[in-house]
Parts: structure tokens; C-alpha cells; sequence
């Protein structure tokens, strides 16, 4: 039994031990709300918080990451041949990931670690990463874990996981991974059966306070040109900005662009986020566009994750149920609606 | 771990300007590790990215044919910032191609059957090495009639002149080569829109498959004239193209439906597309 119980006053101190194992990431408050940072000697880490405005994904997947470079100098025999851009990838641990964010990496994994082609930058830093996930407490009106395979204290996408106790936290090792960065915290006593079943406690009530759904029983046997040809999709883009906030903050969109920057003589190739919102993100060298209208990229985001995606992988929807694209959309478009339309038509 | 977005690096060896408004040249190149040549093992119908440091990449169909050995060929289009530079480029210059990416011609398929390609314009690269790879001594026994229906605006605008003169010879192959218009008086071939011709040139589709490859315009009016003839839509096979970035099914733009282009594709019968949402 590797469970143990911190008194808050000691956790920072903690964490800041394991930095010598790892490099480790914190929730941190950041104005009005809290942001992933990398742990360094002046962090200050606050775990007080629903969830984080940016998901985790950029510690697995940065916005931008160098992939290849070269030196372009005609002198040199080596001018032009591209070469992989030298790596870190030791250990790293993201404490206080919302189960929901955990879940959207084995969702994105499908993309990006697949028997067709591995990408070495994606794989390579997920399995450096370890997941100690911290339960939802207080789920957001919002939050809709429950209604795509997860739920506030769902356990199976990470690797250990902290219960909040009032001035206490029991840490609770999940993989072998989970037991072994437990075991590497410096100070905490065993964890008792009374703790355990308090934890189990605020866990149920948890589960009960998410109340919101997304219905996506029926979206499989749904034809796909049906639904990419139903009349609703002009409707629901109608206030869309195509601002690209929800594919930005998503935790389970991957896409990404690749360009080519020079400064002086050294070429990087590097990859960036990139947005399905975006008309740019389709636009040929002809000038013709397969989605030109800003209905047709609305229709591609969500069809994407409601029903390409399943269709593709015989998985379930490609959404954690983190919320974030509902609470911050300036426009209020609403996935759990688009997805009851798309359920029902 | 392979990395599949690293470019083999190659040599130009020879560039050659295949039409007369010069926006269209062929570039051969040579592999620089011999090895890499054998890792570059392609079936006609399947692409590339050419990549230049500095500049980017871009997804080209591949010319050359595998039973051309020692080099691969990529016929080029001048229109944005990579293909403008690498149209710049010199013979003996050093640059990159990743690959060979997405899906082929059926070649299985077509085994025993007569092949009908239709192409139009500077689509007709891969289809440069379908020919060559279907005309090679090995291979021709494998199918029945092959008959081509080429077309471009004028005749200067026909790509692999040389080449489409040398096999109107050969009786192993017929070919229908046609132009919008002309005002040469020493042409000699066709006058007319490549669905007019294909129209006027195909009499049967009993046992036949056709590959068309071609701009949008000339697939939408085309594909009507096969259907008319007979074809099935699971033995009409297009070539399709899309903005593409990593090649490889990962970046997420290419999709039609849940297929990407670049990985799915680009080739798909029309019985395959009739299934997926008209997104291309």
C-alpha cells in the first residue's frame, strides 16, 4: 500500500522534492484564472481551482515545438538536408490533472500513436509523462464527464490520484508509474481506512453534482451523409466568429500546421496549433477552398467529434466533457446541444 | 522510433520545363544514401512531399515509375511560395523528399481487365507512371487494351511530349491525345473537351476499369459520360488532391468524412466517395 495522506502546509514542500526525479507541472494562478506551469524555485502553486482555462496538452503537445532543422550554409556538405531537433524526454509529471483532461490524452492517442504511423514527438513525450490526477470536487454546471466515459473521480487514465480533505490530501497510486512517484514524496503518513472511506464519500457526491449530458446513444448508426447534408448546421453557425477559442482550448483537438522559419542560417521546421476554424486551414494552391463557408468549418468541428471520429476508431466521441468550449465561447454555442440535434435528427 | 516526418535527402539531376507558359517543370532526383532509394519503394498512383529547408513542403503526385530505376520524378506547378523557389532551383542543388505517402492505383484489380485512363491538364503525373509501369515488359501481359485519353488546353500545354509522341507508335497502347483548341495547322490529333472525347473515342466499359485524373471541371463532366457507358462507380477510380500538411493522417486537414486524403488516398473509386460526404 503505497496511499498516502499530506497536510497541505507540507505539500508544496513535496512537490518541490520531486523535482529532483522529475520535471513536475502545477495548477497556478494566473489573474482570474489558473494555468499548468512548469514547477520552478518562485512557483507558487495554487490548487484551489474548478479547472485550468488551457487544458494540459501543451506539456504533451506544445503550441509550438521545433521537429527538424538544418544549418543552410552552402560552405557546409550538410546544406539543406534537414535532421530531427535534438530532445528532452525524461521524466515529467502533470499533478493535478482533472480526470477529464487525462481521458482527452488517450483520446488524442488514437491520432497520433496508431499501427499506421507513430508520431515520435507525441509518443515519445506521453510515455515520459506521468499522470497524478486530482478529483473534481465541485464540478461545473458545464462539466459532462460522466456522459463520455469519465466522471469526476474517474480513475483509469491516470496514474494516481489525489482526493481534496479539508486541509488534507490522500494520494492514491493507480500503475505502477503512480506507486513509484508516490513513493518518491518526501514526507505524509500511510493512509488509514477512515480516510479511505472518506474519500470514497466525496467522491459519490461528486458524481451526483454532474448533472449535465450529452446524448450520443444514437449518433453511430446515423448515416454520414445524412447528417453532414442536415438542414440545422447554417443555424448553429449562424453567431459562430470562427474565433478558433474552442479548438484552442479543447484538450482533444490535435490538428497542427507545419511551417518553415529561417533566422540567419539556421532553418527550424516546426509545428504549430492550428484551428479547423480557420479558412486558411483548407485552402488550396488554386484558391479553391472545401470549406469556404464558415458553416462548413463549424459542421467539420463537430462532425468531427461526434461522428468521424467514432465511425473512425469504433471508440466513443472525441470530447472529455471538460466544458471548457461552453464556458468560454463568446457566442454561446453549446456542443451538448449541437450533439442532442445531431443525436435526435 | 522512425521519424515519418523526416525527408530523405536527394540531388536535383536534371530539370526540364515541360510547357510552353514554363510553369510546369519535372524535376529528377537522385537519392543521396543509396539506401534510402530502397526505403523509397512505391506503387504507381502514391505521392510525396517535396521539402526544401526554409522554405516548406508540398505533396506531389510521383511521376517516375517504379521500373525506372536510379532517380524518381516529380512534375511540378508553379503556384505558391515552395514550388516558386524550387522552379528557382539548380541542377546539383540538395533538397528533400518524404514518402512514398497514401494509397495506390488498384493494380490487383485491374490485373486482366482493359484500363481506360482519362487525364487532364498537369494532372497527369501519376498517370505518366501508370503507363510506364503498366507499358514495361513484365507488367503489359497483366492487362488487356490499354487506351489513354489525354487532353490539355493547347498543345503546348500537353505534358511528356516526347513520350506521348512514342507511345501514339506503339500498337500496345492507343492513345486519344486532344486540345481545347488550337490554332496550329499541323495538328494532327483530336480537338475537342476530354469528356467529348471520351465520350466519342470509349465504346465499351465490359471488363474495363478507368482511372480519371484531372481538374475538377473535367471530372464532373466526365464522370457522367463513363457512367453512360457502363461503368460501374466501383471500377471508375479517381485521384483526388487537398491541402496537406503532414501526409500522414495526423494534422487533420485533408478529411473527407473520417478519410484523410493523404493516408486513405488520394485514390478512391467513386462507389467510395458516393459513402462519404461531398467535401473535396
Amino acid at each position: 500500500m503505497t496511499d498516502k495522506i499530506f497536510n497541505k502546509k507540507d505539500w508544496f514542500d513535496t512537490l518541490k522534492g520531486l523535482r529532483n526525479s522529475y520535471r513536475i507541472f502545477v495548477p497556478v494562478r494566473e489573474g482570474d484564472f489558473h494555468n499548468f506551469r512548469s514547477l520552478e524555485d518562485e512557483t507558487i502553486p495554487n490548487f484551489d481551482f474548478f479547472n485550468t482555462r488551457l487544458s494540459p496538452k501543451s506539456v504533451v503537445y506544445p503550441q509550438s515545438e521545433r521537429m527538424l532543422e538544418c544549418l543552410n550554409d552552402t560552405e557546409s556538405p550538410e546544406h539543406g538536408v534537414l535532421k530531427e531537433a535534438a530532445k528532452d524526454y525524461s521524466q515529467q509529471a502533470i499533478i493535478g490533472i482533472r480526470p477529464c483532461d487525462a481521458q482527452a490524452f488517450q483520446i488524442v492517442k488514437r491520432n497520433f500513436d496508431n499501427p499506421d504511423y507513430r508520431d515520435p514527438l507525441w509518443v515519445q513525450r506521453f510515455e515520459s509523462t506521468i499522470l497524478v490526477g486530482m478529483g473534481c470536487n465541485a464540478p461545473c454546471p458545464t462539466c459532462f464527464c460522466s456522459s463520455v466515459g469519465g466522471g469526476p473521480f474517474s480513475e483509469e487514465y491516470l496514474d494516481a490520484i489525489i482526493f481534496d480533505l479539508q486541509g488534507r490530501y490522500l494520494i492514491k497510486g493507480l500503475t505502477e508509474r503512480g506507486n513509484e512517484i508516490i513513493s518518491n514524496m518526501q514526507g505524509g503518513t500511510p493512509a488509514d481506512v477512515k480516510v479511505i472511506d472518506e474519500s470514497k464519500a466525496i467522491a459519490a457526491l461528486a458524481n451526483e453534482r454532474v448533472t449535465s449530458t450529452v446524448p450520443s446513444d444514437k449518433l453511430t448508426e446515423k448515416s454520414v451523409t445524412g447528417l453532414f447534408g442536415a438542414p440545422f448546421w447554417e443555424d448553429v453557425a449562424f453567431s459562430c466568429i470562427n474565433c478558433g477559442t474552442c479548438t484552442f482550448l479543447c484538450p482533444t483537438c490535435w490538428c497542427f500546421d507545419i511551417q518553415d522559419e529561417t533566422c540567419g542560417k539556421q532553418v527550424d521546421r516546426v509545428r504549430n496549433w492550428d484551428t479547423c476554424m480557420s479558412p486558411l486551414f483548407t485552402l488550396e494552391g488554386s484558391g479553391h477552398n472545401p470549406r469556404e463557408k464558415k458553416f462548413q468549418r463549424v459542421r467539420q468541428r463537430f462532425m468531427h467529434k461526434l461522428k468521424y471520429y467514432p465511425d473512425k476508431f469504433k471508440s466513443g466521441v472525441q470530447c472529455s466533457g471538460c466544458g471548457r468550449c461552453v464556458r468560454y465561447c463568446p457566442v454561446n454555442i453549446d456542443i451538448r446541444r449541437v450533439a442532442a440535434m445531431m443525436n435526435e435528427y | 522510433m522512425k521519424n515519418p516526418y523526416l525527408p530523405y535527402p536527394v540531388r536535383i539531376d536534371e530539370i526540364t520545363t515541360e510547357t510552353e507558359d514554363k510553369n510546369l517543370k519535372t524535376f529528377k532526383f537522385a537519392f543521396i544514401n543509396p539506401d534510402d532509394e530502397k526505403d523509397f519503394t512505391y506503387t504507381p498512383g502514391q505521392f510525396a512531399e517535396l521539402s526544401v529547408a526554409g522554405k516548406g513542403e508540398i505533396p506531389i503526385g510521383i511521376a517516375s515509375s517504379p521500373t525506372e530505376k536510379g532517380f524518381v520524378k516529380f512534375t511540378v506547378n508553379k503556384v505558391g511560395s515552395v514550388t516558386s523557389h524550387l522552379h528557382n532551383m539548380s541542377v546539383g542543388d540538395i533538397m528533400g523528399v518524404r514518402g512514398p505517402l497514401g494509397n495506390w492505383y488498384p493494380w490487383e484489380e485491374m490485373e486482366g481487365k482493359n484500363v481506360v485512363i482519362v487525364g487532364g491538364g498537369f494532372a497527369f503525373t501519376t498517370l505518366r507512371s501508370s503507363i510506364i509501369y503498366m507499358l514495361h515488359p513484365e507488367n503489359r501481359s497483366r492487362f488487356r487494351d490499354i487506351t489513354v485519353v489525354y487532353g490539355a488546353r493547347t498543345p503546348g500545354m500537353l505534358l511528356y511530349k516526347e513520350e506521348l509522341a512514342t507511345w501514339e507508335k506503339r500498337d500496345d497502347i492507343k492513345m486519344h491525345i486532344t486540345v481545347d483548341g488550337t490554332t496550329d495547322p499541323e495538328w494532327k490529333y483530336n480537338i475537342g473537351f476530354v469528356p467529348a472525347i471520351t465520350e466519342k473515342k470509349i465504346s465499351s466499359a465490359e471488363n474495363s476499369i478507368a482511372i480519371v485524373c484531372g481538374p475538377p471541371i473535367m471530372i464532373k463532366f466526365t464522370q457522367p459520360v463513363l457512367e453512360k457507358l457502363g461503368f460501374p462507380p466501383e471500377r471508375i477510380i479517381l485521384s483526388l488532391e487537398m491541402r496537406m500538411k503532414c501526409g500522414i493522417g495526423k494534422c487533420g486537414r485533408c478529411n473527407i468524412g473520417e478519410k484523410y486524403v493523404c493516408k486513405d488516398g488520394p485514390v478512391f473509386s467513386l462507389a467510395q466517395l458516393k459513402q462519404l460526404p461531398p467535401e473535396y
